[in-house]
């Protein structure tokens, strides 16, 4: 067994050493992985705020993950075409600036969080799954029939959007940035843990009535909750979007919603690190299976399995010998 | 003034009535403990106070009108709820069970520490892992936490061992004696609740029978509405 701080640490160690090695043996694909495990991560652990502490399992996160990727799509096609975009009679240029993109993803993703947060919360259980899955729906069917957007096809962006001081057309710096990104979702995730708030939303998960009578408002702190995981979310979709230098409504698809549990599953709800080694470890058996076979879901089906029977925390579970929140 | 004020409160689960007709009052600093059978109404009594379930009559803490709160904000006026079973947040520990409610006040973390120094000593246990006795103690503990003026302990010595039982009451006594906090006590041992309390409240088929001084409770009606 091993101590989680430690196991923490190794895994982002781990997470850093790759890419550089990759640098190293000029692997510029790997690095290319990397980069796209460490945004899953970040697009998970937001997604743990809400399922991890506040024991809510939205199957609607993609949409938060799509706004972001939408948000960045939207912006740098308006730039790179030269057109401003009208929107309620305000003019808006568009911008190739990476913080500008971020911060619109995070605040457009954050208002949706509370706009669907106010809704889905009033219900619980199977009716909160049912009802953000609902929601993910409603934005996948308006994303494909968005014509001015690509609709079905996506939009392509020809330049990855820029960042001051850095080149992010080299991969390893762009990684560095999503890297840097990820480290400090994970700080945050941190503080959010041992602060009041992060104690009150996991007494809300656990005994929701009693938390009423000590003064708490249950409602209040998940959709809090909510937001937080959303917006975090949204700048995950940011990132992926520029990743890709391409967005789809296959962002806001269900099946992206369900892939962000599974991989929290695997790693652990609720653990700090659960999220990003669950990322990793999906990203490496979809390339490494997925050569082999088409049909590597199968083997990823039976790994969760396998932790759903045997391994309640995951594998920060399996590796620390300690069970996680029972969600 | 009082700092609680039932009159007339009733209330239903559905179409069954419980309450019909329940009267008690509660002076700051005052400990009154509610009395009567298994199911004649004390934790439905609570559960109104607390607004965990909706009730009709007067229902007035600190002048303000409970029934216009809902229980987050009727707990944010000062009432500090033990519940009956614990119900303690088992998979946090004993430490942050009781900083998750914390608000500001008299009450932090080092004065229920020193209460009840079983709880400093399992700081970082989990809930789930404690005796029941120390859940019972984290339990109230936690109320603490929330600075409150009014403390109910519903049932808060049920179903523990006698030496677990006589700390917790040395604690409500401490309680009564160091604190201004005015304790609504239900519990089913009398010679404890004669000890600690002021003042009696008896209830019977959800109605008030006899409320007064705790020393002039009458042996017949302690026997006949109380079976002890």
């Amino acid at each position: 067994m091993i101590g989680e701080r430690y196991l923490n640490l190794l895994v982002l160690a781990a997470l850093m050493a790759v890419p550089l090695w990759a640098l190293a043996a000029d692997e510029p694909f790997t690095i290319t992985l990397a980069t796209r495990a460490v945004i899953l991560a970040l697009a998970a652990v937001g997604l743990n705020i809400a399922l991890g502490m506040g024991g809510l399992v939205s199957l609607g996160h993609a949409v938060f993950f799509g706004l972001g990727g939408y948000a960045m799509g939207i912006l740098a096609s308006h730039a790179q075409s030269y057109t401003p975009l009208e929107l309620f009679g305000l003019t808006i240029e568009g911008t190739k600036s990476m913080p500008v993109i971020w911060l619109t993803a995070i605040i457009i993703s954050a208002l949706a969080a509370w706009g669907i947060g106010l809704l889905s919360l009033r219900t619980s259980g199977v009716y909160f799954i049912m009802i953000t899955l609902a929601f993910g729906q409603m934005f996948y069917y308006f994303a494909i029939s968005w014509s001015a957007y690509g609709g079905e096809d996506g939009l392509s962006i020809y330049v990855r959007n820029g960042f001051p001081g850095l080149n992010t057309l080299v991969p390893i710096e762009y990684f560095g940035l999503c890297f840097a990104v990820l480290c400090l979702a994970l700080l945050l995730n941190a503080r959010l843990q041992g602060s009041p708030f992060g104690l009150a939303l996991n007494a809300a998960r656990q005994v929701p009535a009693r938390v009423e009578t000590v003064g708490l408002d249950p409602m209040r702190l998940k959709l809090l909750a909510f937001v937080l995981s959303g917006a975090i979310t949204g700048l995950a979709g940011a990132l992926f979007a520029d990743l890709n230098r391409f967005v789809s409504p296959t962002m806001f698809s269900w099946q992206l919603s369900g892939e962000l549990i599974v991989l929290i599953v695997i790693g652990g709800v609720g653990r700090l690190m659960g999220p990003v080694i669950g990322a990793c470890l999906f990203v490496t058996l979809e390339h490494w299976l997925g050569g082999i076979t088409e049909f590597w879901h199968v083997f990823l089906g039976a790994i969760l399995l396998l932790i759903v029977l045997f391994a309640r925390g995951g594998i920060v579970g399996l590796l620390t010998g300690k069970e996680g929140p029972h969600v | 003034m009082s700092l609680l004020e039932i009159s007339g409160l009733s209330l239903s689960y559905g179409s069954s009535q419980a309450l019909f007709d329940v009267n008690l009052e509660i002076a700051p600093g005052e400990v009154v403990a509610l009395m009567g059978r298994n199911g004649m109404g004390k934790t439905t009594t609570v559960k109104a106070i607390c607004r965990m379930l909706p009730s009709q009559g007067r229902l007035v803490f600190d002048g303000q009108d409970l029934h216009r709160l809902p229980s987050h904000k009727a707990a944010r006026l000062g009432i500090g709820l033990v519940p009956e079973g614990r119900r303690c947040f088992r998979d946090l520990t004993v430490r942050e069970n009781l900083l998750a409610t914390a608000r500001p006040g008299d009450w932090g973390l080092e004065e229920v520490e020193a209460l009840f120094p079983r709880l400093g000593e399992r700081d970082s246990q989990r809930a789930a892992s404690l005796s029941g006795g120390e859940q019972q103690m984290l339990a109230i503990g936690r109320a603490l936490m929330t600075n409150p003026r009014l403390l109910i302990l519903d049932e808060a010595t049920e179903g523990l061992a006698p030496i677990i039982r006589q700390e917790i009451w040395a604690a409500i006594a401490r309680l009564k004696r160091d604190t201004g906090m005015a304790i609504l006590l239900i519990d089913k041992t009398l010679r404890e609740l004669q000890q600690v309390s002021d003042k009696a409240v008896i209830i019977e088929r959800g109605k008030t029978v006899w409320s007064g001084d705790m020393a002039a409770l009458p042996a017949d009606v302690s026997e006949r509405y109380v079976g002890v």
